[in-house]
């Protein structure tokens, strides 16, 4: 099966929070969602388990018991403790109470969080404590996965056992999708949509988005003058420049570099910003 | 040159627990040195023995040669994980008091910021807060700027128009820390200090760091099959897209794990994140368990 959403709009006092975001949410596949603050990653993922309503488009779900969700601000009852957490969830979905204990301990003890199962959740650290949101959100193992930042503000060792979870949940055959704010956690999707300011500014592999990036980046030591000034950013110690096809007549004298999906999104949001700077009549 | 910030064989010790251990750091006008380091490491200890929000058990800590102190404070500028602003006065605002308190330059907000000049700080989204803190953190021109996690969830462009302002500060001559969780940020820096268990374990180029560490790659249809058969053998295997990355093992054990499985497997060099965790988790007491 495949979930996910189509054409969706999403209007917030009229602002557009989504404006028209397709996004395809396959069996076994982690599907991930990238973009800054605000950029409509919540409202998508919102939407897909049906928290939200669109304006506009249609969303594909499983039944509402083969969801599993763990919210950007909170996935767990603070004056529970760990394995209270679990036993409830479990039975909220209907686990039966072997099968429940049998994942729990797997999923405690792989993710180094056994020692702590008596503790409050309240009392677990940041990074403890959204390891403990993604095991209660697996817990009845969902045909549809879906992890709002799990991984915002969580140490690169606790990261690794959150991604262990989800690349479990895969392997287990979930639609898995995955929202975060940093694009080299985002390259370990199979797929992407990137998402600024609720519109789409690229999809596909990673892969495919580096390659599908149209005109040719070059490094400089300094920033450019002129018209390249606003194509070019910091990388580094050194600066990046863009020229789309046709402009080539004016190059800086770096030399041109491999574009990896960090220059593919952020020459997008360029692409975007110039667009939209043309629109208010070159005012930005 | 001389080091702007310096600690030589600095140690702290909390009760029983050695939180900074020996730890040698420089920092000099015009690098961007990033501070890696799993929770518990000892950045957060580190850091504020270079503030001189703490005492050194053992060891010493320079800030331009000197003990810090109120008057160092002054030459140096901070942006905390929560950004250190008052939510409730305006971006002018917050600044009028930076600069009360640490006197230099009253500053100005960059162009782009003043529009919003007069709204209360806790009514701006998170990306323009940021960097109304760093325009708060840069007013006074200072000698040494510390970040903690300073691009924490703003998009790829953000990004690159803070990193913008993090290098104009050190092509001025500033020297810059920053901490992070993230690879992709510690990539923007000229050096990197990795520490674990209180400890200095890595230092340099990403390309230093990382060295000869290699992971196996696999590559197969059926990779689910795959990665319960090397999570079965007691490897741990990464899912990246499709493919699998099993660190800290050979081809031949990864071979035997996998049983008949048809796969494609091939070494590569490890990333700067797996590198990371080999000698972070190669450490003992090291995450979050306490």
């Amino acid at each position: 099966m495949s979930w996910g959403v189509r054409d969706l709009t999403v209007r917030f006092g009229g602002h557009p929070a989504l404006a028209g975001v397709s996004l395809d949410a396959p069996d076994g596949r982690v599907t991930g969602v990238v973009g800054g603050d605000g950029a409509g990653k919540t409202t998508l993922l919102r939407c897909l388990v049906g928290a939200i309503r669109p304006d506009e488009g249609e969303v594909r779900r499983p039944d509402a018991r083969r969801v599993g969700y763990l919210s950007s601000t909170s996935g767990t009852y603070p004056d529970l403790t760990v394995e209270e957490n679990l036993d409830f969830a479990a039975t909220t979905y209907g686990v039966p109470p072997a099968e429940a204990r049998r994942r729990m301990a797997e999923h405690l003890e792989r993710t180094g969080l056994a020692q702590a199962r008596g503790r409050l959740a309240g009392d677990l650290s940041g990074g403890m404590r959204q390891k403990l949101g993604v095991i209660r959100a697996m817990v009845h193992r969902p045909a549809l996965l879906v992890l709002d930042e799990p991984t915002t503000g969580v140490d690169p060792v606790s990261r690794a056992d959150l991604w262990w979870l989800v690349a479990h949940a895969a392997a287990e055959g979930a639609a898995v999708v995955l929202a975060t704010a940093y694009l080299d956690e985002a390259e370990r999707a199979s797929w992407l949509v990137a998402l600024d300011d609720g519109h789409v500014l690229a999809e596909g592999s990673p892969d495919q988005i580096a390659s599908g990036l149209s005109g040719t980046i070059r490094t400089a030591s300094e920033r450019p003058d002129g018209e390249m000034a606003g194509r070019s950013w910091r990388r580094g110690a050194r600066w990046r420049v863009w020229t789309p096809p046709g402009a080539e007549d004016v190059v800086p004298d770096g030399d041109v570099v491999d574009p990896d999906l960090n220059d593919a999104v952020t020459v997008a949001a360029l692409i975007r910003e110039l667009e939209l700077s043309n629109e208010r009549g070159g005012v930005s | 040159m001389t080091a702007l910030a310096e600690t030589s064989s600095v140690t702290r010790r909390f009760g029983h627990l050695l939180a900074v251990d020996r730890v040698d750091l420089q920092v000099v006008g015009g690098e961007v040195v990033g501070l890696l380091g799993a929770n518990g490491a000892g950045k957060t200890t580190l850091i504020r023995l270079l503030l001189g929000l703490l005492p050194a058990s053992e060891g010493h800590v320079r800030l331009f040669g000197l003990t810090p102190s109120r008057e160092t404070r002054r030459r140096l500028g901070y942006v905390s994980q929560g950004l250190g602003l008052y939510d409730d006065l305006t971006p002018e605002e917050n600044l009028a008091f930076a600069h009360a308190a640490f006197g230099g330059d009253r500053g100005t907000l960059p162009a782009g910021l003043r529009p919003l000049a007069g709204v209360p700080v806790g009514r701006l989204s998170l990306g323009v807060q940021r960097r109304v803190a760093f325009a708060q953190a840069l007013a006074h021109r200072p000698d040494l700027l510390v970040l903690d996690e300073p691009t924490s969830g703003v998009d790829p462009l953000a990004r690159a128009r803070l990193w913008e302002t993090i290098r104009g500060a050190a092509d001025a001559g500033a020297g810059v820390l920053v901490t992070t969780h993230h690879m992709d940020e510690a990539e923007e820096c000229d050096r990197l200090v990795v520490m674990a268990d209180g400890r200095v374990v890595a230092e340099g180029s990403v390309a230093e760091i990382v060295g000869d560490a290699r992971v196996v790659v696999v590559r197969t249809d059926e990779w689910q099959l795959a990665f319960e058969s090397l999570e079965a053998a007691g490897l741990a295997a990464a899912l990246v897209g499709r493919t699998l990355r099993v660190p800290s093992a050979s081809v031949g054990a990864v071979e035997r794990a996998l049983g008949g499985l048809t796969a494609r497997l091939e070494e590569a060099n490890a990333t700067l994140e797996e590198r990371f965790l080999e000698l972070t988790l190669g450490r003992t007491g090291a995450g979050e368990a306490a």
